[in-house]
């Protein structure tokens, strides 16, 4: 039934491909073991070598070492080890100041707020319109309290992308670690921490057609952080709990499945679609125009609300996400759209569509088709836009 | 098709009726608000002597379930006199549909509160006088059985929510039995301001929670 469906939204989850699956197979059904010491039963060493080969490839992708390498249950868990771990860490020999951004996702959002329940402070960096981070009031924000930097390296909804280096380096200069969640673009945008420096970065499978259930974080070695799970011993003692395997060797699948050519492939949809929505009156783009990442889109349609749109698109058989409050599971507005200065209004009428593998070049017109009817139409019911 | 909407209120979505704006309207109201993203207008004919609602026609920004209440509302209200109308209830609109999900409830009231601010301002273009009645405690608390608690659809009030309602100088301060980063905190506190705060004695609206 899902089949049907042409599906925008590779931005919340994405079809995983059966590459995968077949990668991941052995593992459950015959080297099932569980990754015991290298003095263990041979099935276990073999559990092991394959874990270790999977964290190979994921450190390489990185340009990191394999030991600054651990597999998490996906990028919230490792948002809040990053940011929870450090913070255990550094609290008393270092201080209680956090810098992040207003325009964080979830994970790294409220665990800077649970922070700051516990004692410590936090600033929200300045962005602008387009959600860029403002680089001055970044090494003004930063204090020799800091024990902590954490901004984006591309944002959930409007796909801006931050300058990494840049923030990186004013870190390092006034020594502060960097956290950068990577998310929604890993893979997708190139990050190499031999040339970026920065101190921990989250991934995630679910992003890039592999399993849900399993991410990563990126450690770079001599990093100050603490467990804040506990258990046994396992992912350098800094997160316990038997290994899942399966999906490690699947995030390393799809991670090799991933090709620059695919994303120019998805740029160019992405391109397609945002030139012919913008010809529909009375809306923008949303996020930078060239710092965004290839497979993201998100246009605000004034006068209609975005839970009607998705609801009418979803009945044409089409999915897709928006930023309205009626849609988010708090009914509040989009924290993004009101972060980089928009109203409510805007973030109400904000549609978002994320580009994946198997989206079609033939899938962008009929999309465009339809919300073209459907914003038609909801602009007859509206009380708003008529004089 | 999606299951949390009933086939009613799906029907109501995709074909509303009574959709439009009545060009000789005897009356017109509008709740709610873009910042909102929710927002309802409706405009009533009305026979003077019979105090009928004639026509009676609704235009709206939102969610399904505030278009589909939307247009249960005028189809409930048709025909009925102001009296009749003013008692139609959210619950009778919500159960015209087939009920809606507690965390949509707030929409059967916004079209309802519609439907009751378009025949108070039939009213007030009659002559029929308002006094301007003072906030006090009681009135405030009858404001609150407007807000709705997302989580069980029904009210503040009658879900208990409230711990304490002050009025003085102005100033409205209201304590919600909640959390402060409960996940519909915030939300509670926008509509509680919402619904007092344009009041004409009152400046501010202060809305605190327990924890």
């Amino acid at each position: 039934m899902f089949e049907n469906v042409i599906y925008f939204d590779n931005g919340a989850a994405t079809r995983m491909d059966e590459r995968v699956l077949e990668a991941m197979k052995p593992y459950f059904f015959d080297l099932y073991a569980v990754a015991t010491s290298q003095f263990g039963y041979s099935s276990g060493v073999d559990a092991r070598d394959a874990l270790d080969n999977a964290r190979g490839e994921m450190a390489a992708a990185l340009g990191a070492n394999p030991e600054e390498f651990l597999f998490t249950s996906g990028s919230t868990e490792s948002s809040n080890l990053a940011l929870k771990g450090v913070a255990l860490a550094l609290v008393k020999q270092k201080g209680r100041h956090v810098v992040t951004s207003p325009l964080e996702d979830f994970p790294v959002w409220h665990s800077a707020r649970a922070l700051e329940k516990q004692g410590f402070q936090v600033t929200h960096v300045r962005v602008d319109e387009t959600g860029r981070v403002d680089l001055d009031h970044l090494r003004e924000s930063i204090t020799p309290e800091t024990i902590l930097v954490s901004i984006q390296a591309a944002n959930q909804e409007i796909g801006t992308l931050q300058d990494l280096k840049a923030i990186g380096e004013i870190s390092r200069e006034k020594g502060a670690l960097f956290h950068a969640d990577a998310t929604h673009s890993f893979l997708r945008v190139p990050l190499d921490v031999r040339e970026v420096p920065v101190d921990l970065v989250t991934v995630s499978a679910h992003t890039i057609h592999g399993p849900k259930g399993i991410g990563g974080l990126y450690v770079r070695e001599g990093t100050p952080i603490r467990k804040w799970m506990n258990g046994g011993f396992q992912e350098f003692d800094l997160r316990p709990g038997v290994e899942n395997i399966p999906g490690a060797v699947g995030f390393a699948k799809a991670l090799e499945l991933v090709t620059p050519e695919e994303t120019a492939h998805l740029q160019r949809m992405r391109d397609r679609l945002i030139e012919r929505l913008l010809q529909v009156p009375h809306t923008r783009l949303n996020g930078h125009p060239i710092h965004r990442l290839p497979h993201n889109a998100n246009i605000s349609f004034r006068f209609v609300e975005g839970e009607s749109l998705l609801l009418h698109l979803d009945m044409r058989g089409f999915a897709v996400s928006t930023g309205s409050a009626c849609f988010s599971r708090s009914l509040e507005a989009s924290h993004v759209m009101l972060g980089i200065g928009g109203d409510h209004e805007r973030a109400h009428g904000s549609v978002r569509f994320t580009f994946g593998r198997y989206n079609k070049e033939e899938d962008v017109d009929a999309v465009v088709e339809a919300v073209a009817e459907v914003v038609t139409e909801l602009r007859r019911i509206s009380p708003l836009g008529k004089d | 098709m999606p299951l949390p909407y009933t086939e009613l209120v799906m029907e109501h979505f995709r074909h509303p009726r009574n959709v439009g704006q009545i060009d000789d309207a005897d009356a017109k109201a509008v709740e709610g608000s873009p910042a909102c993203g929710d927002m309802v207008a409706v405009y009533l004919k009305v026979d003077f002597e019979s105090q009928r609602i004639t026509d009676i026609k609704f235009e709206s920004y939102g969610c399904a379930s505030n278009i589909a209440t939307g247009s249960i509302i005028t189809e409930l209200a048709k025909g009925k006199t102001l009296e009749e109308a003013r008692n139609i209830t959210w619950k009778e609109a919500s159960e015209a549909l087939g009920g809606l999900p507690p965390i949509k409830s707030h929409c059967s009231v916004l079209a309802v509160d519609g439907l009751r601010s378009a025949i108070e301002n039939y009213e007030e273009r009659h002559g029929l006088v308002k006094e301007r009645k003072p906030t006090t405690v009681e009135v405030v608390r009858k404001r609150l059985k407007r807000v709705m608690n997302p989580v069980t659809g029904l009210d503040l009030v009658r879900t208990r929510m409230i711990e304490d309602i002050e009025v003085s100088d102005g100033m409205v301060r209201v304590v919600i039995d909640l959390p402060a980063d409960h996940q519909f905190a915030n939300n509670i506190r926008d509509e509680i301001s919402e619904k007092i705060e344009p009041r004409w004695d009152v400046e501010r609206v202060l809305v605190e929670f327990t924890e």
